[in-house]
């Protein structure tokens, strides 16, 4: 029992749960899922389709975290991502064929993918602290976006890029597959090969894992391609779904939500230690929270307050000064000396 | 500050110039930041003609008041080597409330103590998770930047008109001095940045600020209150917020809670740009007005020229990284002195 309390899945998995169970006591509809010409519908599967969009970011950003880097720049390369491909799909004269929309995006990713190297490029060979050096494009990209758009928002009709976001396929959808394919690539290379000990060697300890003769260079610029490509993929399926290039509005706060779900699963800010696994418990979270709170009646604007709750839980329950007053509590006045504030320090 | 001097045994500096700067290293990016807002302004004047006029240099300041404001509370997060990302939301937060406040009849000299006060306690909140729960400052501010944004679509879902008249009076005010002029929201800003430089100057306060960003743990060897120090300086940038917000209600007129969604980073990038290091330890308040400035001086130029305003954030994006570029040569520069 106490071993699996200790579990790193534990709590998360437990919120989780707790979750779906008080909204499925508040309104017994939520986890009806009806069957409508071979297709899935209820609160839930749409929990699985619009959590997409963090879901790919979150992945990107809990490997850019275990080589203890952040990476604020997503939600600028989602807008990004989503202005060059939709850009192209209005300047196209078939708007409405896949060859167009395939181009379109790939063309969007790419972008993305480039914007990836320049941050690996900025942290990795030139040694900048990750949160200033993806500051820089976080305010930059924003613009490069509006200036692609030209300051309107593009809104196109198209049926294969409509299908994206809002496509099914097998009952299923098609967004859901989508992540479901970024985090089973990403679990298979991280963790079959040795990529993701490496990449925890490097956020354990930089200096250490570099006399050991791991190239760190390769595997930090790496998170990074990984990271911008994911938040392109993502830009795509937000543009998708609302059949727009909204330079200001897409990815609007999602850097900070992706980084909440990926502590949210356990893994670490100082790096280190990922887990893949907490992320995606971690973005359900988020998105059935999200949901609960417009089922209360709030407005989706005001759930920042509720985040903020959330967050402070989070760190709370995982800082070292709540861990020894607990345990004051529980061992009472058996309880041995406790580790004073130096260890305190030097764990964090 | 950091002076270090030139031990004999080492050799000697040339030129004196050189030695001035080698001494005072940690001035250098302000006075970079200084050349390239004359370069602006000069380069401005010679492409326009009439740019550098009393009335577009006075706009200047009335125009970025808010900024300058969140911008000396910044620094003072930031020298201890901390981040607040909490002072957008926080100041939309408390320029709807003190618009809401005020529209229903609550007289100015209420309302203004209140708000500054609800800035200080999101501030006090933050510094408490940092310092007392061990909590990054990043993800510490994210919730404060989380609450405040939320707090401010509760008071109100959409913008709210001021009417009170003193709040009206702080920006329609024109005190004249020949073609220049200044608002009392103007005043509060330099009055906010004169007492940030004389508190980081000369008070213990101030000291033990750099001291904490310097090497924390020799702070605390040292017997100086790093945890009191900690908390304040969170404290103070929630002030400052409290301030931004009430000066930005009284410059647009009306409290809006979509107010300062992304000024966090606007007044990050003008306090990097004014010379203060990240990693905390060496800054200036006055690198801050001057970072202030530059980004206000490109905004003008931008709308000068007619061209879009995404511009701007392209090109403070760029300055950014030019100015952590040189900040990373200068603390490579220093180690492989020692």
């Amino acid at each position: 029992m106490s071993r699996l309390v200790k579990h790193h899945l534990f709590w998360p998995l437990v919120s989780l749960v707790a979750l779906v169970a008080i909204n499925a006591v508040a309104r017994p509809r939520f986890i009806e899922i009806t069957v409508r010409d071979g297709r899935l519908y209820g609160a839930l599967i749409d929990i699985l389709r619009n959590s997409a969009p963090l879901m790919l970011v979150a992945l990107g950003m809990t490997l850019v975290i275990a080589t203890r880097g952040i990476d604020l720049s997503v939600g600028a390369v989602m807008a990004v991502s989503g202005a060059v491909a939709l850009t192209i799909i209005d300047g196209s004269s078939e708007p409405g064929s896949v060859g167009t929309v395939l181009v379109a995006i790939a063309a969007g990713v790419g972008v993305a993918l480039v914007l990836g190297v320049w941050n690996g490029f900025l942290v990795a060979v030139l040694k900048i602290q990750p949160i200033i050096a993806t500051l820089v494009l976080m305010m930059a990209g924003r613009g490069v976006a509006l200036l692609i758009t030209k300051g309107f928002i593009t809104t196109v009709t198209s049926a294969p890029l409509k299908f994206v976001a809002s496509g099914y396929v097998l009952g299923l959808p098609f967004a859901f597959f989508i992540w479901v394919a970024a985090v089973a690539v990403i679990s298979l290379v991280e963790r079959r090969t040795a990529l993701g000990v490496l990449t925890e060697a490097v956020g354990i300890n930089p200096e250490a894992s570099r006399l050991a003769g791991v190239r760190s260079l390769g595997i930090i610029l790496g998170t990074y391609v990984v990271s911008g490509t994911l938040a392109g993929v993502a830009g795509i399926l937000y543009s998708s779904n609302i059949m727009a290039a909204d330079a200001n509005a897409a990815g609007e706060l999602i850097e900070l939500y992706a980084i909440l779900a990926v502590v949210l699963g356990g893994t670490s800010l100082t790096g280190g230690k990922f887990s893949i696994a907490g992320t995606v418990i971690g973005v359900l979270i988020i998105q059935t929270l999200e949901s609960t709170i417009l089922f209360l009646g709030v407005s989706s604007a005001q759930s920042p307050v509720f985040f903020a709750l959330v967050v402070v839980l989070v760190v709370l329950i995982q800082a070292p000064a709540v861990h020894r007053t607990v345990r004051r509590f529980t061992r009472g006045r058996h309880s041995r000396p406790t580790p004073d504030i130096q260890t305190a320090e030097v764990a964090r | 500050m950091s002076t270090l001097t030139p031990t004999t045994g080492l050799s000697r500096v040339g030129s004196h110039t050189r030695a001035f700067l080698s001494r005072n290293s940690s001035l250098m990016p302000l006075l970079a930041a200084l050349v390239i807002l004359l370069l602006i302004l000069a380069g401005a004047q010679v492409h326009f003609g009439d740019f550098v006029t009393p009335r577009t240099m006075s706009a200047l300041l009335l125009d970025h008041a808010y900024l300058l404001i969140l911008a000396v509370g910044m620094t003072f997060v930031i020298l201890t080597g901390g981040i607040d990302l909490s002072v957008g939301s926080v100041m939309a937060f408390t320029g709807i409330a003190g618009a809401k406040m005020l529209s229903a009849g609550h007289s100015a000299g209420l309302v203004i103590p209140v708000i500054i006060a609800a800035g200080a306690l999101i501030g006090l909140f933050i510094g408490v998770l940092v310092q007392y729960f061990g909590v990054q400052p990043f993800i510490a501010s994210l919730a404060g930047l989380f609450l405040g944004r939320g707090l401010a679509y509760v008071v109100s879902l959409k913008s709210i008109r001021v009417e009170n008249d003193s709040v009206l009076w702080l920006e329609s005010t024109r005190y004249r001095f020949d073609h220049w002029y200044i608002t009392p929201t103007g005043i509060i800003a330099l009055v906010v940045t004169i007492l940030g430089a004389f508190v980081l100057k000369y008070t213990r306060f101030g000291r033990t600020v750099y001291a904490v960003g310097g090497n924390e743990q020799s702070a605390r060897l040292m017997g100086l209150a790093v945890a009191r120090t900690k908390v304040l300086v969170y404290v103070i940038s929630g002030v400052c917020a409290g301030l931004a917000g009430l000066v930005l209600t009284a410059y647009s007129g009306a409290g809006y809670p979509r107010n300062g969604i992304g000024t966090e980073l606007d007044v990050i990038a003008a306090v990097v740009i004014g010379g203060t290091l990240l990693t905390g330890g060496t800054g200036y308040v006055l690198g801050s007005l001057i970072g202030v400035f530059v980004y206000g001086t490109i905004e003008t130029v931008i709308s000068y020229m007619g061209a879009e305003q995404s511009w701007t954030r392209i090109i403070i994006g760029l300055m950014l990284l030019m100015f952590i570029v040189v900040q990373r040569i200068i603390v490579v520069r220093a180690e492989r002195r020692r």
